[in-house]
C-alpha cells in the first residue's frame, strides 16, 4: 500500500488560495474523499506550495572534478534550494562531448538523484572551438541543449554551422559569451574598482559584442539562441532587440548580476570573482529592467562550485565562479520580490514554467494528474546564509553572513521527499482500513 | 540605448557579508598601500623619513630599533633598486635581513607563495617585504598571515607604497612642506603603473592636485575616480603644474600593440625643455627610475636644475627606515 502525502493548508504559487494537496505514487492526487490508510499530513500553515525549481546553469562537476562538486552532492544542494531538476554544463574531464557521456551523466545516480539532472552537451569536440560534436547522436541520448559553456565559440562561422546542424535537434545553443580577445586575461570587471586594485579588466563589451553577433547568427540560421548568464545592460538590450525582431533569441541571468557591483571584490575578494563578473550600478538596474519587462526568459544560478584551496589561491589566480543552488530562491525573492520589482508568482514562474518551457521539460503544475516535483517554502522566514551548512561541496559565495527572507521547507521529486528542513514534521493518520475502505 | 532613465535603488547588503573583511590596512603592522592612509599617519611618516635622512646623512653608525626583527625580503619579481633600498634601511636599524628570491626557490617546485611564507613564519619572521607580479598578493598574504608584517614593495599594477612615500618626501623637500594648491602632472602608462597609483592617493590625503595624462592605450578605465583629472595632451597636463612625473614605459607594451614605437611615444609624451617651461618657475621633474633616456625624458633635462631624480633615490632609503620601525613598533603593539 503506497504512503498518500498530504500538503495541508499551502498557499498556491498561481492563486494565492490556501489549498491542500496530495501526492500519491509519485503524481498529484484528487484529495481521497474517504480517506487512507496510511496518510502523512505535513501542514504548511500557509506556506508557498509550487512546482519544483529548475536551473538551467549549473556546473555538477563530474565526471573528471568530483573535489569540486559530484553529481550527488550538487543535486542534493538543488533539493535544499528547492529544485527539483537541474541542467548541467558539460566543461567537466572530460568534456561532455559524445552521446556515452551523456548517457553516464543522466543515470551517474540513478534511483539515488536528487534532482533531475539533464545534461547539456558540447558544442563542439573537447569545447575546442574546432570540430562539431556529434549533436544528433547526443540530441537523441537525452542532451536538453548545447554549450561550450565556460569557453566562447570564438568563430563566427564555427558557431553558424553549429547553429545549421543543431537547427533539426530543435535544441538551443547555449551561448557563452565572450570575446576572447578583448577579454583578454582580464579578471574583474574592466571599471573603477579594477582600476584601483591594478587588476586586468573583463570589458562589458566583450560580452555584448557577441551577443550581438549570436542574435544576427540566430537571424541567419533560424536556429535557437540562448544567451547564457547576461550581465550587461548592452547584453540585454540586444536580447531585446532579438524579441523585437521576432527571433529565436532567448536569454537568462543569475542572482549575483541583480544584486551586486564590482564594488564586492572589495580587497581582492575571491567570493565575488566569477565569470561574467559583477558590473556596475547601471548594468544591475538594467538587470532588474530586463527581468521585469520579460527580456530574460528565465533565472539560474551559474552554480560552479571550486575547491577551498582553489579559492584561496591569490585573486588573478582563483578560478572564476559561485556557488548559488541554496541560496538563489531567497536572493530571489529578498532582492526581486520584497523591493517590488516583481511578483512572487512571476519570481516563481521564472524559476520553473518558464525553464521547463524553454528546454522542453514535462510541464508540472499542482493539478491532479502532474507529477509531484514539489517546493514548499516559507517566503517570509528569515535566515543568515552560513556556506558551513551548505550541501554542496563549494562554499564561495559573496553572500555569506547575508540575512535573506524565504526559506526551502519542503522539496519532493516524483513524489519522495529530497529535503525536509529540520524544523518540518510530519502528523501521521490513519483514517480508514484498506479494507473497509474497499467495500 | 533602450532603457528607460528610470533609477531603481539596489537593495542594501543585509548583515554582515565580503563587506565585512576586517580592514587590513588599519593593521599598522602592514603596510599594503596608500590608499586609505590616514593624514596624520602620512605626515608622520614623511617626517620620520625627513629625520632619518638627515641621520642617514650624517653617516653614523648602525643604530638597534629593529633590533630582534628578522626582515624577510620576498622578490618575486625583479628589482634591484628597491631590494637594495629596503636592505640598507633594515641594516642600518639593525635588522636580521633574510633574502629570498624565487629563481633560487621551492617556488619553482610547485610551492605556493602562501606554503613559503608560512614556512618563513614559522621559522620567526616578523616582516616580510614583499614584491610580486600580482596586483593584491601583499593584502592576500596579510589576511593569511596571522603573525607576520607584511610591507608591500610593489604589486603588479597596484600600489608600490614606500616609492609614493619617496615620492612625497621629495616633493615635501621641493614644495617647502605645504601640498594644498600644489599640481602634479603625471604622464605616461598610468594603467600599468602602481607608482602612479600611490602617488596620486598620497597626495589626494595631503591636498594637492593631480593631472594624468598618456596615450589612451595606456589609461585605466575611469582612471579620474582614483582621484585626478584627466588632460588630453600633455601640454595641458603640465602648463601651470608644480612638478611632473615622467612615468617609465615598458618595452613589451609595443609588443602588445598598445603603442605603435618609441620614438612616436617621445614625441608626443616625453619631457623635454621646451613642455618643462610651460610649469612653474620652480617645478620640478621626477621618474621612479630607471629612465629610458631620450623616451620619457629628454636628455636635455639632465641639466635642468629642478631634476630631483636623484633626490628620489636618497630619499627611499629614509622612508623605508621609517616604514620598517613603524611596522616593527605595532607588531609588537599588535602581537607580542
Amino acid at each position: 500500500m503506497s504512503t498518500l502525502t498530504l500538503f495541508k493548508d499551502a498557499r498556491h504559487w498561481k492563486t494565492g488560495e490556501t489549498v491542500t494537496i496530495a501526492v500519491e505514487d509519485g503524481v498529484v492526487v484528487p484529495i481521497p474523499r474517504r480517506g487512507h490508510e496510511h496518510a502523512r499530513v505535513l501542514d504548511a500553515n500557509g506556506a508557498v506550495l509550487a512546482p519544483g525549481l529548475v536551473d538551467l546553469h549549473v556546473h555538477l562537476r563530474e565526471p573528471g572534478q568530483s573535489a569540486r562538486e559530484t553529481i550527488d552532492t550538487g543535486t542534493r544542494a538543488a533539493a535544499a534550494g528547492g529544485f527539483t531538476a537541474v541542467a548541467c554544463m558539460p566543461n567537466t574531464v572530460p568534456v561532455v562531448d559524445s552521446p556515452a557521456w551523456v548517457e553516464w551523466v543522466r543515470h551517474r545516480t540513478g534511483n539515488a538523484a536528487h534532482a533531475r539532472v539533464h545534461p547539456i552537451a558540447a558544442v563542439t569536440v573537447g569545447q575546442k572551438g574546432e570540430q562539431l560534436a556529434p549533436l544528433m547522436a547526443m540530441a537523441k541520448a537525452g542532451a536538453v541543449a548545447f554549450s561550450d559553456d565556460g569557453h566562447p565559440v570564438a568563430s563566427a562561422a564555427m558557431m553558424r554551422r553549429a547553429l545549421e546542424y543543431a537547427r533539426p535537434t530543435g535544441l538551443p545553443i547555449v551561448c557563452h559569451e565572450e570575446d576572447p580577445e578583448l577579454r583578454g586575461d582580464g579578471v574583474m570587471n574592466e571599471g573603477f574598482t579594477a582600476t584601483r586594485l591594478g587588476l586586468r579588466g573583463l570589458p562589458g563589451a566583450a560580452e555584448s559584442v557577441m551577443c550581438r553577433r549570436d542574435v544576427d547568427l540566430a537571424e541567419l540560421t533560424g536556429a535557437r539562441v540562448h544567451l547564457a548568464h547576461l550581465s550587461t545592460a548592452q547584453s540585454f538590450d540586444a536580447l531585446r532587440d532579438a524579441k523585437r525582431r521576432g527571433l529565436p533569441v532567448t536569454g537568462e541571468t543569475c542572482p549575483h548580476y541583480w544584486i551586486l557591483t564590482d564594488e564586492a571584490v572589495g580587497d581582492y575578494d575571491t567570493s565575488a570573482k566569477m565569470n561574467p563578473p559583477l558590473r556596475t550600478a547601471d548594468d544591475v538596474r538594467a538587470c532588474i529592467e530586463a527581468i521585469q519587462d520579460g527580456t530574460i526568459d528565465c533565472l539560474v544560478t551559474d552554480h560552479a562550485p571550486h575547491t577551498r584551496d582553489e579559492k584561496n589561491l591569490p585573486f588573478s589566480e582563483a578560478p572564476f565562479g559561485i556557488v548559488g543552488l541554496e541560496t538563489a530562491l531567497a536572493l530571489t525573492i529578498t532582492f526581486l520580490v520584497e523591493p517590488g520589482h516583481l511578483t512572487l508568482r512571476r519570481a516563481i514562474e521564472l524559476w520553473t514554467d518558464a525553464p521547463r518551457r524553454l528546454f522542453d521539460l514535462p510541464e508540472v503544475d499542482l493539478e491532479p494528474g502532474s507529477v509531484a516535483d514539489l517546493a514548499l517554502f516559507d517566503p517570509a522566514s528569515e535566515w543568515t546564509v552560513d556556506p558551513k551548512l551548505f550541501y554542496s561541496k563549494g562554499r564561495s559565495t559573496p553572500f555569506a553572513g547575508w540575512r535573506v527572507r524565504g526559506r526551502v521547507l519542503a522539496t519532493m521529486m516524483g513524489g519522495r521527499f529530497t529535503h525536509l528542513a529540520p524544523d518540518v514534521e510530519f502528523e501521521h493518520q490513519m483514517v480508514l482500513p484498506a479494507a473497509e475502505a474497499a467495500k | 540605448m533602450t532603457m528607460s532613465t528610470t533609477s531603481l535603488p539596489i537593495p542594501a547588503p543585509q548583515g554582515a557579508g565580503i563587506f565585512s573583511h576586517p580592514p587590513l590596512a588599519s593593521r599598522a603592522r602592514h603596510l599594503l598601500g596608500l590608499e586609505g592612509m590616514s593624514r596624520d599617519t602620512l605626515e608622520a611618516l614623511l617626517a620620520d623619513g625627513a629625520a632619518e635622512r638627515d641621520w642617514l646623512r650624517r653617516g653614523e653608525p648602525n643604530r638597534d630599533d629593529l633590533a630582534g626583527c628578522s626582515v624577510m625580503l620576498t622578490f618575486i619579481e625583479d628589482s634591484t633598486r628597491t631590494r637594495t633600498s629596503f636592505e640598507v634601511a633594515a641594516r642600518r636599524l639593525g635588522a636580521n635581513v633574510l633574502t629570498f628570491s624565487a629563481s633560487s626557490s621551492s617556488l619553482n617546485k610547485g610551492e605556493t607563495l602562501l606554503d613559503t611564507m608560512k614556512v618563513f613564519e614559522a621559522m620567526g619572521a616578523q616582516l616580510v617585504v614583499i614584491r610580486h607580479s600580482q596586483s593584491g598578493s601583499p593584502a592576500y598574504l596579510a589576511r593569511h598571515l596571522p603573525r607576520t608584517g607584511i610591507v608591500n614593495a610593489g604589486d603588479g599594477m597596484h600600489e608600490h607604497p614606500t616609492q609614493g612615500l619617496l615620492d612625497l618626501l621629495t616633493l615635501r623637500d621641493a614644495w617647502h612642506g605645504r601640498f594644498e594648491g600644489r599640481r602634479l602632472a603625471i604622464v605616461g602608462d598610468i594603467a600599468h603603473s602602481r607608482v602612479a597609483r600611490s602617488a596620486i592617493a598620497g597626495l589626494n590625503t595631503l591636498g594637492a592636485e593631480v593631472t594624468v595624462c598618456g596615450p589612451g592605450t595606456l589609461m585605466p578605465a575611469d582612471v579620474e575616480s582614483l582621484g585626478c583629472t584627466l588632460a588630453g595632451t600633455i601640454e595641458e597636463a603640465m602648463v601651470d603644474a608644480d612638478g611632473v612625473m615622467a612615468l617609465r614605459i615598458q618595452k613589451e607594451r609595443m609588443e602588445k600593440g598598445l603603442l605603435p614605437s618609441l620614438v612616436e611615444y617621445a614625441r608626443v609624451w616625453g619631457v623635454d625643455m621646451a613642455r618643462v617651461e610651460l610649469m612653474k618657475e620652480d617645478a620640478v621633474v621626477m621618474h621612479p627610475g630607471p629612465v629610458n633616456h631620450g623616451v620619457e625624458v629628454d636628455s636635455t633635462i639632465s641639466d635642468y636644475g629642478r631634476n630631483v631624480i636623484l633626490q628620489q633615490v636618497a630619499n627611499g632609503v629614509a622612508v623605508r627606515c621609517a616604514v620598517l620601525k613603524r611596522c616593527w613598533a605595532a607588531w609588537n603593539e599588535e602581537l607580542a
